[in-house]
């Protein structure tokens, strides 16, 4: 299997993200036109300049006529991308390339999602018809699975564990209490977090991602072209995407201690982009904080930390806002819940901003290593799919 | 001559102590436990249970026909045998039929299968219920047993019966009503002890058998008082089998092969073995154990059975019968599965692409307290099987105090759920007890 990438061939030159929250007065019509027009807004461009658009949505509509009336452009090419709770990053993924093609000079990707209309607590999957037989556990219970797996085989304590959990979690609420645009803004202490009843297996509310709506664009161009829109574009260094075969849901050897889908995508995107020490060439990563174990197990996986001391890490801070590599600078799926469609570009937006240094004082980080990981994932533990993208300041 | 060649029977886990309901109910209830079928069971899940445990114990001997009985069947129109016929992984050319309605239909398969020599396999069950503080609630029991019936290597051969047939009411169901009807006791009692002699006695001349000939007598049937009358009048005395009243209940439909089985377990070769039913007129079957007897282990005793468990509260049972709505999880209900698609993968979802027998390891588990169930939380465990595969399985029939890694779990066929109607099908994992 090749996979070339389209290193520094393609820079976003504008992102916007709406504010993350229970928005029960906005459509997903109104979501989409505000992320949209401040997208424009960002890249300096009016609506006619856009070529063509790629609309992430896992389920608050469908097809390119959803985005398409939505914020009133007619006649272009608009494709809707579905892909699990990767569907934001897909969306921009597939514009990176339609870009990088030169099939058309600026594209945009959209996403969005209505996830408060359902009337229902949580992401609610689509019904589809089935024989039956297929798992109906919800994905709080699947990930929590990864919690006494990881202790008893690094031997930590279930205790000891709770507290490294409830640590990435109040970690991610410091960040997202810094944040303007995150829909939970309050900074929660270990011990409360501790203290919260179990929904699923170990796991509190505090160690899951809340739930809101919200959308993020970006306006995607050629490297060449970039700064004819922004003095300051974010070149694309890596886009790598894995969707796993379900095997290892069946495999006696798996140990829900890891996600192999995200180890085979992190290398493919260390790769591209030519980063072989990720831990001190990264300024940041946004990751993929569904639950606080998922965030925990990533560590590990994207390479940030050796097998079996992720624990550790968390505990001395080294994935702080101000740590060693910051993790979720913006708060995360914990701050910010998880609008589907949103979440992968909403993690772009971060980095965006970050890399830029235009985090604000409160948040901003020191970007001088220049770039961001970006991780993004949906599925389960054992089938799964997996995004990582690499973004920098500077070409080269 | 046909005879057994085979038994199984199934008893739900869970047991209601009777004396939890005249606190609820404010009347009703006694002594003793009843057996109740789970949220997540229904006659024909516990029929594949029987059914497969009377495969396992028996000779290598397909049966022709599938028979299945019961009062309380999961679907009307469509044939309920046919799912225990798909999780038996039976040959497509063996006949699946239901013998439903009334609780004679389980005794009278029996019947209608021994006046055969094709090897028909027979499947009774029954969930029992009635009106919170009811006799009928108090005293039944939800069970399955399944006979393999034919000629061969037979533990017990049929020497005699006998049938008396006649039209009176004395309990009665309109369909679709939860519970059934009396008229006053003493009517049924003058009713079915003349008929149940009248049987007794045919059915002794039809063996060649004189009374005091016949080793072990079961009495069963819906009418308490005209089951014990029947005994004294026949002198039965010591030799009666016990009725499981004070651990299980009685089981309607499933009751007669249930009770000849638990009168096997522990009959020896060469004994005379009478089974009688009083349910609208009276049937009499007449056995006699041979020497294969001896060297038959049942997969899983009567008694044994009878003698496990664990209690379920009396508020939980209402709940599960339908009496009691309960809040469920503010979560969307499970949509109905696809028939089209459920019709393509029927050795996967019914039969467990044959590894139901194997048993497996709990390698990992969760308990969910947020997914949508009858009964929460879910118990949900990674389990590895001794052949090698691996599958994610909901657990059953379990505390969550219970679960450990490690400990060992069975493949038990289950109702997963039902929507519009239709049943969801499948199997969960339970721990090896």
């Amino acid at each position: 299997m090749s996979s070339h990438g389209i290193k520094d061939r393609v820079a976003i030159v504008g992102m916007s993200c709406t504010k993350f929250a229970e928005r029960f007065d906005k459509s997903l019509d109104d979501l989409l036109l505000e992320a949209t027009e401040d997208a424009y807004a960002s890249a300096g461009v009016d609506r006619d300049s856009v070529d063509a658009y790629w609309f992430g949505t896992a389920q608050s509509s469908m097809s390119g006529i959803g985005l398409a009336k939505a914020i009133g452009v007619g006649n272009r090419p608009i494709t809707r991308v579905e892909n699990y709770c990767a569907t934001g990053s897909e969306a921009l993924r597939n514009a990176a390339y339609a870009v990088a093609s030169g099939a058309y000079d600026v594209a945009m990707a959209v996403g969005g999602e209505k996830v408060k209309d359902s009337g229902y607590q949580g992401l609610n999957g689509f019904p589809m018809p089935t024989d039956g037989t297929n798992r109906t556990l919800t994905a709080a219970a699947m990930f929590s699975m990864v919690a006494p797996a990881y202790a008893k085989k690094y031997g930590v304590e279930l205790d000891e564990i709770k507290k490294v959990l409830a640590r990435i979690a109040s970690k991610n609420h410091y960040n997202g209490a810094r944040n303007p645009t995150a829909q939970f803004r309050k900074e929660m202490s270990v011990e409360q977090i501790c203290g919260m009843p179990a929904v699923a297996g170990m796991l509190s509310v505090f160690d899951c991602a809340g739930v809101a709506d919200g959308a993020a664009a970006a306006v995607v161009v050629r490297a060449e072209d970039a700064h004819k829109y922004t003095d300051h574009p974010i070149y694309i260094k890596a886009l790598s995407f894995v969707a796993g075969d379900g095997s290892t849901l069946l495999d006696p050897a798996y140990d829900y201690t890891t996600f192999p889908e995200i180890v085979a995508c992190a290398q493919d995107a260390y790769a591209q982009a030519g980063i072989t020490n990720p831990r001190t060439e990264l300024a940041m990563a946004e990751v993929h904080d569904c639950f606080t174990p998922t965030e925990l197990a990533l560590m590990e996986d994207l390479g940030f930390s050796e097998r079996g001391t992720a624990w550790k890490e968390v505990l001395d801070g080294a994935f702080d806002l101000h740590g060693d590599l910051p993790v979720n600078p913006d708060g995360g799926l914990k701050s910010f819940g998880h609008p589907v469609g949103a979440s992968g570009l909403r993690m772009h937006y971060e980095a965006w901003l970050q890399l830029r240094g235009e985090a604000g004082d409160e948040r901003q980080i020191d970007n001088s290593r220049g770039k961001a990981l970006i991780h993004n994932l949906g599925g389960y533990p054992g089938e799964m799919v997996s995004f990582v993208s690499i973004v920098g300041n500077e070409l080269g | 001559m046909p005879g057994i060649l085979s038994y199984g029977a199934y008893l739900p886990h869970r047991r209601l102590d009777r004396s939890e309901i005249a606190p609820v109910a404010g009347t009703g209830g006694g002594k003793g436990t009843r057996t109740v079928a789970s949220y997540d069971e229904d006659t024909t899940t516990m029929g594949v249970e029987a059914a497969r445990l009377a495969l396992r114990a028996g000779p290598d001997v397909a049966p022709a026909s599938l028979w299945f009985a019961t009062v309380a069947p999961a679907y009307l129109d469509k044939t309920n045998a046919n799912a225990i016929h798909a999780a038996l992984r039976l040959d497509g050319s063996v006949l699946a039929a239901d013998f439903g309605g009334a609780v004679r239909s389980g005794v009278a398969a029996l019947r209608a299968a021994l006046a055969s020599s094709a090897p028909t396999l027979i499947v009774t069950a029954d969930i029992r219920t009635g009106l919170p503080g009811s006799a009928d609630e108090a005293n039944g029991g939800d069970a399955a047993a399944a006979v393999l019936v034919g000629e061969g290597p037979v533990l017990a051969e049929l020497i005699g019966s006998a049938s008396a047939t006649a039209e009176f009411t004395d309990r009665w169901r309109t369909p679709g009503d939860v519970r059934s009807k009396l008229w006053e006791e003493r009517f049924g009692e003058t009713q079915y002890v003349p008929l149940g002699e009248q049987a007794w006695n045919e059915a002794l001349k039809d063996a060649g058998l004189s009374a005091d000939q016949v080793d072990r007598i079961v009495v069963t049937g819906p009418h308490g008082r005209a089951v014990t009358a029947f005994g004294r009048k026949i002198g039965a005395g010591d030799k009666l089998v016990g009725d499981l009243a004070s651990t299980v209940g009685w089981t309607g439909t499933a009751a007669p092969a249930l009770l000849l089985g638990a009168a096997l377990d522990q009959a020896t070769p060469g004994q005379v073995i009478a089974l009688v039913s009083l349910a609208d007129g009276a049937d009499v079957l007449l056995f006699k154990a041979t020497d294969a007897l001896a060297s038959f282990t049942a997969a899983r005793p009567v008694a044994e059975q009878a003698a496990a468990g664990s209690p379920v509260p009396y508020g939980k049972f209402l709940a599960w019968r339908g009496m009691l709505p309960v809040q469920p999880p503010n979560r969307p209900e499970p949509s109905r599965i696809s028939a089209s698609a459920a019709g393509r993968t029927v050795d996967w979802k019914f039969a467990f692409s044959g590894h139901a027998d194997v048993v497996g390891t709990i390698t990992t588990f969760t308990i969910d307290r947020l997914a949508y169930s009858q009964s929460p939380p879910v118990v949900f465990a990674v389990v590895d099987f001794e052949d090698g595969g691996r599958q994610p399985l909901e657990l059953t029939d379990v505390d969550v105090a219970e679960v450990e890694v490690g400990k060992k779990v069975e493949m038990t066929f289950r109702r997963l759920f039902t929507a519009d109607g239709l049943h969801n099908y499948f199997w969960k994992a339970r721990l090896v007890r």
